[in-house]
């Protein structure tokens, strides 16, 4: 039977490093996909991954064991996304890029932009799929640091807006605002092509 | 008629407002019902972005990536958190300089801020040691070891090893000095050992570091100095 992550996580405080490799197994992928959704690059992601377990180890001692412990590996790993999105930020450079999602809006997803098209992929479905690529690669650009990690985790990880606080380390409101903002932006930047089809 | 705001449109699409009273204006408001449409459609939008999908053995791999990073920060290789934490390191070991070179402690006001961030730098530094000796202490021992990241890191901390024990007879702080001195005689037996261990080998390095307490002795030191170093703050 598998152990919960708190027993597992009682093993790896004594020092079992095996028992921290359970941890790193069970949580690395679901890390993977909110630190591409937080940077938009595979490469930053897989560094986001890594020194989320790496500070995640070193802090295990701190993890009292009253929030998920998943919940606390999103913290860590927020606040390592922000880090590296703010740097990028402060030098002027692009966080996500147009074509950081790699083959583009997934063939046959719940897409109303192309359940409204043509069922067949032609060069205009194409098209489309790749223009809103790219306006949702500069609609996330758009968003602030705080305002990106805050919508990450409401809209893609389905976590509740208190939940989203105790990530972000900020009050219920501070946190509902900056998805609010994020929400915002975005319809600006995507309702004009949403609408139009 | 008051229409919705977009804020309580937002909370409705996440759930996370009582939804009775807003789906009974959606259904009587073409208006609302619009506006939240178009809201649901760009939200869909952001759903239908795909994520690359990792490969099988993906979580074998981060576990590979960590044990080969020698447990150092990927983001410590990125210049601009490079530098700062260089900036770091360099202003501890200059407290570190300043104390142990000073001829006759006069009594300063800032000696409180000085002794506060030795116990942060020596809180991180037994952290950090402890996390190679638990590694080594917690390895498997059924076949060879390969240790040679490890001694590299022993290396590394033993300098810094050398410089806080120091600090720490400078300023009396015997606990931590005692300590200090027998990490630094560990480190040394680590760094000097092949880097390739026997399984017997392997076992003989686990009952001394058993038998010497060594990893109790830090993981308390660490907690005593960073709870004292908190209280100072």
């Amino acid at each position: 039977m598998e152990l919960a992550d708190q027993a597992v996580i009682d093993r790896a405080r004594s020092g079992d490093s095996d028992a921290f490799r359970v941890l790193v197994e069970r949580h690395s992928r679901a890390l993977f996909r909110l630190s591409f959704r937080m940077t938009g690059n595979e490469s930053d992601a897989e560094d986001v991954v890594q020194e989320t377990f790496l500070r995640a180890y070193r802090q295990l001692g701190k993890f009292d064991g009253r929030a998920n412990f998943g919940t606390w590996l999103y913290r860590i790993a927020a606040n390592c996304a922000l880090d590296l999105v703010r740097a990028r930020s402060r030098r002027g450079e692009k966080v996500w890029e147009p074509g950081a999602a790699a083959g583009g809006i997934r063939e046959g997803a719940s897409d109303p932009l192309l359940t409204s098209a043509a069922k067949d992929p032609g060069p205009e479905r194409l098209a489309i799929s790749s223009q809103v690529r790219e306006r949702v690669a500069e609609a996330m650009d758009e968003l602030s640091p705080a305002e990106r990690t805050a919508f990450v985790l409401r809209h893609f990880e389905g976590m509740c807006i208190e939940d989203v606080s105790r990530a972000l380390g900020c009050q219920t409101g501070a946190a509902k605002h900056s998805v609010f903002r994020a929400v915002q932006k975005l319809r600006r930047a995507l309702e004009p092509l949403v609408n139009t089809k | 008629m008051t229409h919705l705001t977009e804020e309580e449109l937002i909370l409705h699409y996440y759930s996370e407002a009582d939804g009775g009273p807003v789906e009974r204006h959606l259904d009587a408001c073409p208006e609302c019902r619009a506006a939240y449409g178009s809201l649901e459609r760009v939200l869909n939008v952001m759903d239908a972005l795909p994520v690359p999908e990792r490969g099988e053995g993906y979580e074998t791999a981060v576990w590979r990536r960590l044990r080969g990073a020698g447990l150092r920060p990927a983001l410590w290789r990125r210049p601009l958190v490079r530098w700062p934490a260089a900036a770091l390191v360099l202003a501890s070991a200059l407290v570190g300089v300043v104390l142990i070179h000073r001829p006759a402690p006069p009594p300063l006001q800032s000696a409180g801020v000085q002794k506060r961030i030795l116990d942060f730098a020596v809180g991180d530094y037994l952290d950090r040691s402890q996390i190679v000796l638990a590694e080594l202490a917690n390895a498997s021992p059924a076949g060879t070891l390969d240790i040679s990241v490890d001694q590299e890191l022993a290396g590394d901390l033993l300098a810094e090893c050398r410089l806080y024990h120091q600090t720490a007879l400078r300023t009396g702080d015997n606990a931590v000095a005692g300590v200090l001195d027998e990490l630094e005689r560990v480190l040394v037996e680590i760094s000097h050992a092949p880097s390739r261990l026997a399984p017997a080998q392997v076992e003989e390095l686990q009952q001394r570091l058993r038998s010497q307490g060594v990893l109790f002795r830090i993981r308390n030191l660490g907690s005593t100095v960073r709870t004292q170093a908190e209280h100072k703050s």
